[in-house]
C-alpha cells in the first residue's frame, strides 16, 4: 500500500463519517440543504470528523514516539499508565477546585501525565534489558496503582460511577464549542514529527546519545512534553481509548517496515484512518445509538495487538 | 533472631490479632456476634492463605518478585461477570443469583478463563511466563473496557451493587461460601504440599531445573492450575486484593532470607494473614469503616511496588 | 555413549542445526568448536533436552533420550549452561546439594552429603561454602556450578561455554578439574569452547560447527590444523607446536 491510496483511503472516510449519522444529510443535495442540516453540518457532524482525524493522528504518533523513547515496541499510552493518570489529574481538579474550568482541569491532567511518564521512564530505564514483554507488564501494573488511587478518591466522593463515564471514550458529545482544545495536539505533533530521530537516538540509552553529542534530558523532555500533552488534551475531550497508540504503529511497522522518516507519516494517518472506521463502525452497529469509541477501539484494537502478540512468537 | 522466633512472633500476632477481632467491644448477645466474627476472622486467614501460597508460587514460577497472579486478568472476568449479571437482571440480581450460585460460577469463569490462558500458551510448545502474563493483562484490559462500557448503561441505584463488589470486604461474608472456600483451599494446599521440593528446583531458573531431573512443564502447568484456583476462590470469597500479594511475599523474603519453599510459603500466610487482620483492624476502629481494606491495601501495596520497581539495580 | 541422528533444528525459516550425526567417544573430552551462531549451543542443548529438535535421534546408552524419564536422565546426564544469574538467598553449600536431587529428591541422606563433601573439596569450595550465592564472584559462582554437576555425579557431563567471563586463572582452574574428571573418573565431557588454545590443549577430541552442519571431526592433532581451522573460522591460522602440545596463533 502507498501513502498516496492511503490519503484517499482517509478522504473517503472522511466523507463517510460526515455524512453518517442519526439526522439524514445527503451529499448529493447539499446546495438544498435547509438550515437544520446546516447546522447540524457545523455544530456536530465536521467537528466530530476533525476530532476524530486529530485524536486518531495524536495518539498514534504518541504511542510511535513512546516506542521509540523506551525502544519497546509494546510501549504506549494504555501500557504505561498515561492514560490512568491523566484520568488521574482530571479527578484530582475536580475534587480540590470543583468549580474549576477547563483550563484548570487540562493543566492538572497534563502534569499528572507528565509525571506518570518520567516515572515511568525512569522504571523502564532500569529494567531495559530484562525482557521486551516485561516493561508493559510493569506499565499496566503502574496503570492499575494509579487506577486504584483514582478508585480510591472517587469512592469516597461516590463519584466512582460518574468518573468511568466521563473517562469512556466517546465521539457523540463533540460539539462546537466544547472539542476545541483538542487543537492543543497539532502543535505537538508538529513538534514530534521534527524531533522524530532524536527520539530514537534517546532510546539507545544515555550514555549512547550523550556520545553522539545529544542534549538527552532536553530532548527527552520534549518528548514527554509533546506525548502528555497530546494524551491529556484527548483524554479531557474524548475520554480514554484504550489501545489506540499500541497497535497503530505495530501495524504500521508490519505493514511498511521501521524506518522512522517514513513510517511517522504513515502512522499519523493510518491513526486516523483507524478510529474512523471504528467510530463508524460503532455508529452503525446498533443505529440509531452509538457504541462509544472507547469499546469498539478498546475490542478491536485488543484483538488485534493479541493477534500480533502470538504471531510474534511464532 | 531465628527462623523459629520469627515464626513463633507471627503466630502470636495472628492469634492476638486474632483473639483482639473476636472479643473487641462485644455487644451483649456475644454468642451471635461471636459466631459473625469468628467467620470473618476464619475468612480473613483463609483468603491471606491463598494470596500468600499463590503469590509466591507464582513469583517462583516466574523468577521475578514483583509479580502477583492476580494481575493476570483473573479480576477483570469477575468484575465482568457481577457487572453483566447486574446488567440482565438489575435489582433482582439477589432472587435470581444466589451467593454460591455466584461464587461458584466466577470460581467456573475465571478457570475457564485461566485453562483458555494456558491451552493457548503451551500450545506453542514454549512456557514463556511473561507472555502468559501480558496475554493475561491485555485481555484483562478488555474485559475491563466492556465491564466500563456497562457500567454507564446500568441505572445509578444498580451501580450500587455492582460499585460494593469492586471492593473487598469481609463485612458481607456469606458461611456457606466461606465453607466451600476452605474446602478448596485444603485441597489445593494437600496436593501441592507433597512437591514443594519441586518449587525450590524451580526457582533455579529453566535449566538447571531440567538438568536436575524435573519435568519442567509439567510441573509449571500444574502450579499455575493450583494458582488459578486459589485466585478465583479468594477473589469469588470477598473481591479483588491485587496488590496484597506483591505486600506480604516481599516481606516475608526480608524477614526469612531462605530459598526454602517450604519455610516460604508458611510464612508467608502467617505474614499475609497479619496483614488483613490489621488492614481489616484499622478499617473498622480508626477510618470507622469510612475506607475499605482493598483501598488500604491497594494503596500500600501499589506504593511498594513503586519502591521495589525503583529500587532494581541496574542490570 | 552419547549418539545423535541427523538432528535439526529450525526457529521459524531459519535453520540453526542442520541434519548433525556424531558419536560422541567414552571417557573423553570432547570441544565443540565454531564461530557465533555456528549452533554448538543449539546442539549441546539438544543432546540436554533443554531444546527440542524439530527431526532427528538422540541416543544415550543405546536408549532414546526421549523414552527416558527426565529424573532418570537427570543421573546419566548433566548440563551446565552459561548463563546462572540467581537473585536467591542460597548457599554455595545448598546449591551443590541440589546436585543430589536425582537421586534423593530433597531430603539428602549420608550417601549424600558425602558426595556434596568431595565436590566441595574437588572445586575447593570449602572457605566458601557457606557464602550466599549472589555475594560470589564470577570465577566463584562459575565454580559453585560446576561443583553442584560434579555432585550430580553423572556419566555424561555437557558444558556451554564454562570459561565464558572468567580471567586466564580461573580458566585454567577449570579445565584442569575437568581433565582430573575424565582421567580419574572416567567422566565423558563435552564441552562448547571459544578458545582454540583451552581446546587443543585439554581436549581429546574437536568438533568443529559452520552454518549448524558439522564440518570436521577428529583427534585433537588432526584438528589442530591450519587448514582445517581457516575453513571453521575464516580466518589464517599458524600452529605451533610445543612440547607434544599444538599451539594456534591466528593475529595476522
Amino acid at each position: 500500500m502507498k501513502i498516496s491510496q492511503l490519503i484517499i483511503l482517509l478522504f473517503l472516510l472522511v466523507i463517510l463519517s460526515i455524512f453518517v449519522g442519526v439526522s439524514d444529510i445527503s451529499l448529493l443535495n447539499f446546495l438544498k440543504w435547509d438550515e437544520q442540516q446546516r447546522l447540524v453540518m457545523v455544530i456536530s457532524r465536521i467537528p466530530r470528523t476533525a476530532a476524530l482525524i486529530l485524536a486518531g493522528v495524536g495518539m498514534s504518533v504518541c504511542g510511535l514516539i513512546m516506542q521509540q523513547m523506551t525502544q519497546n515496541r509494546f510501549v504506549s499510552p494504555t501500557t504505561a499508565g498515561s492514560l490512568d493518570a491523566a484520568k488521574m489529574g482530571i479527578l484530582a481538579s475536580l475534587i480540590f477546585i470543583p468549580q474549576a474550568g477547563l483550563w484548570f482541569k487540562s493543566l492538572f491532567a497534563f502534569g499528572f501525565t507528565f509525571l506518570a511518564s518520567i516515572i515511568f521512564l525512569k522504571i523502564a530505564d532500569r529494567i531495559r534489558y530484562r525482557n521486551v514483554i516485561f516493561i508493559p507488564i510493569v506499565g499496566l501494573m503502574f496503570g492499575g496503582i494509579l487506577n486504584s488511587i483514582t478508585t480510591f478518591f472517587a469512592y469516597k466522593n461516590d463519584i466512582v460511577q460518574n468518573v468511568n463515564a466521563w473517562m469512556m471514550g466517546d465521539f457523540s458529545g463533540v460539539l462546537q464549542g466544547q472539542y476545541e482544545l483538542i487543537y492543543f495536539s497539532v502543535p505537538a505533533v508538529v513538534i514530534t514529527y521534527l524531533y522524530a530521530n532524536k527520539f530514537t537516538l534517546v532510546g539507545m540509552g544515555e550514555d549512547f546519545s550523550k556520545n553522539l553529542g545529544l542534549n538527552y534530558r532536553a530532548v527527552m523532555n520534549i518528548g514527554l512534553f509533546c506525548v502528555s500533552l497530546t494524551v491529556s488534551v484527548v483524554v479531557l475531550t474524548i475520554g480514554t481509548i484504550p489501545f489506540l497508540g499500541l497497535v497503530v504503529p505495530n501495524i504500521v511497522s508490519v505493514l511498511f517496515g521501521d524506518n522512522l522518516k517514513n513510517t511517522l507519516p504513515i502512522t499519523a494517518i493510518f491513526g486516523a484512518i483507524f478510529l474512523l472506521i471504528c467510530d463508524i463502525l460503532g455508529r452503525l452497529i446498533i443505529f440509531p445509538f452509538e457504541i462509544p469509541i472507547g469499546m469498539t477501539v478498546g475490542l478491536i484494537g485488543g484483538v488485534i495487538f493479541l493477534i500480533l502478540l502470538i504471531r510474534q512468537r511464532s | 533472631m531465628s527462623t523459629t522466633t520469627k515464626i513463633l512472633i507471627l503466630v502470636f500476632l495472628t492469634l492476638s490479632l486474632s483473639g483482639l477481632f473476636l472479643f473487641y467491644n462485644l455487644p451483649n448477645s456475644w454468642e451471635y456476634a461471636l459466631e459473625r466474627r469468628g467467620f470473618k476472622v476464619a475468612s480473613m486467614i483463609v483468603v491471606g492463605c491463598c494470596i500468600a501460597y499463590s503469590s509466591v508460587v507464582f513469583q517462583t514460577l516466574t523468577n521475578n518478585k514483583i509479580l502477583t497472579p492476580s494481575i493476570m486478568g483473573f479480576e477483570a472476568v469477575y468484575m465482568l461477570f457481577q457487572t453483566l449479571i447486574v446488567f440482565i437482571y438489575g435489582d433482582q440480581t439477589f432472587q435470581v443469583i444466589k451467593n454460591s450460585g455466584n461464587f461458584f460460577i466466577s470460581v467456573g469463569l475465571m478457570m475457564v478463563f485461566a485453562l483458555l490462558l494456558f491451552v493457548l500458551i503451551f500450545k506453542k510448545g514454549k512456557s514463556n511466563m511473561y507472555f502468559l502474563l501480558l496475554i493475561g493483562l491485555v485481555l484483562g484490559t478488555i474485559f475491563t473496557t466492556m465491564s466500563s462500557f456497562l457500567q454507564l448503561v446500568i441505572d445509578p441505584n444498580e451501580f450500587l451493587i455492582v460499585e460494593q463488589k469492586m471492593f473487598a470486604s469481609f463485612n458481607r461474608m456469606n458461611i456457606d461460601i466461606f465453607w466451600y472456600a476452605l474446602g478448596f483451599m485444603i485441597l489445593c494446599f494437600i496436593i501441592g504440599f507433597r512437591k514443594l521440593q519441586h518449587l525450590d528446583l524451580i526457582s533455579l531458573g529453566r535449566e538447571n531445573a531440567i538438568n536436575l531431573g524435573l519435568d519442567y512443564n509439567k510441573s509449571i502447568k500444574f502450579y499455575l492450575f493450583i494458582i488459578a484456583v486459589l485466585v478465583a476462590v479468594s477473589t469469588a470469597l470477598v473481591g479483588p486484593l491485587t496488590f496484597l500479594g506483591i505486600l506480604v511475599t516481599n516481606l516475608t523474603y526480608e524477614l526469612f532470607k531462605t530459598y526454602k519453599h517450604s519455610i516460604l510459603i508458611p510464612c508467608c500466610c502467617l505474614v499475609s494473614a497479619v496483614a488483613i487482620l490489621g488492614g481489616q483492624f484499622l478499617v473498622e476502629q480508626v477510618f470507622n469503616f469510612n475506607t475499605t481494606i482493598s483501598i488500604i491495601i491497594n494503596f500500600i501495596g501499589g506504593l511498594y511496588f513503586m519502591f521495589l520497581l525503583l529500587k532494581v539495580r541496574k542490570v | 555413549m552419547i549418539s545423535v541422528d541427523s538432528i535439526t533444528k529450525k526457529y521459524s525459516e531459519n535453520t540453526v542445526v542442520d541434519q548433525v550425526s556424531m558419536q560422541f567417544p567414552v571417557g573423553k573430552i570432547t570441544s565443540l568448536i565454531g564461530a557465533n551462531g555456528a549452533g554448538k549451543s543449539t546442539l549441546l542443548s539438544i543432546i540436554s533436552r533443554l531444546l527440542k529438535q524439530n527431526n532427528g535421534n538422540i541416543m544415550i546408552n543405546d536408549k532414546n533420550l526421549e523414552s527416558y524419564k527426565s529424573r532418570a536422565l537427570a543421573k546419566q546426564l548433566s548440563i551446565l549452561k552459561q548463563s546462572n544469574h540467581l537473585e536467591l538467598k542460597l548457599t554455595v553449600r545448598e546449591l551443590i546439594g541440589f546436585g543430589r536431587f536425582p537421586y534423593s529428591q530433597g531430603k539428602l541422606t549420608k550417601q549424600d552429603e558425602v558426595k556434596i563433601a568431595e565436590a566441595i573439596d574437588f572445586l575447593d569450595l570449602g572457605d566458601i561454602q557457606d557464602k550466599y550465592i549472589d555475594q560470589l564472584s564470577g570465577g566463584q559462582k562459575q565454580r559453585a556450578f560446576l561443583a553442584l554437576v560434579v555432585a550430580q555425579d553423572t556419566d555424561y557431563i555437557l558444558l556451554d561455554e564454562p570459561l565464558n567471563n572468567l580471567d586466564m586463572k580461573h580458566s585454567v582452574q577449570i579445565m584442569k578439574r575437568l581433565e582430573q574428571l575424565c582421567k580419574e573418573k572416567g567422566k565423558t565431557i563435552i564441552i562448547v569452547i571459544h578458545e582454540i588454545n583451552f581446546a587443543s590443549h585439554y581436549s581429546d577430541y574437536i568438533v568443529a560447527m559452520k552454518n549448524g552442519k558439522i564440518i570436521h571431526s577428529g583427534a585433537t592433532q588432526d584438528i589442530m590444523n591450519p587448514k582445517v581451522l581457516s575453513e571453521v573460522f575464516e580466518i589464517d591460522f599458524e600452529i605451533i607446536h610445543k612440547s607434544g602440545k599444538q599451539l594456534c596463533n591466528y593475529f595476522y
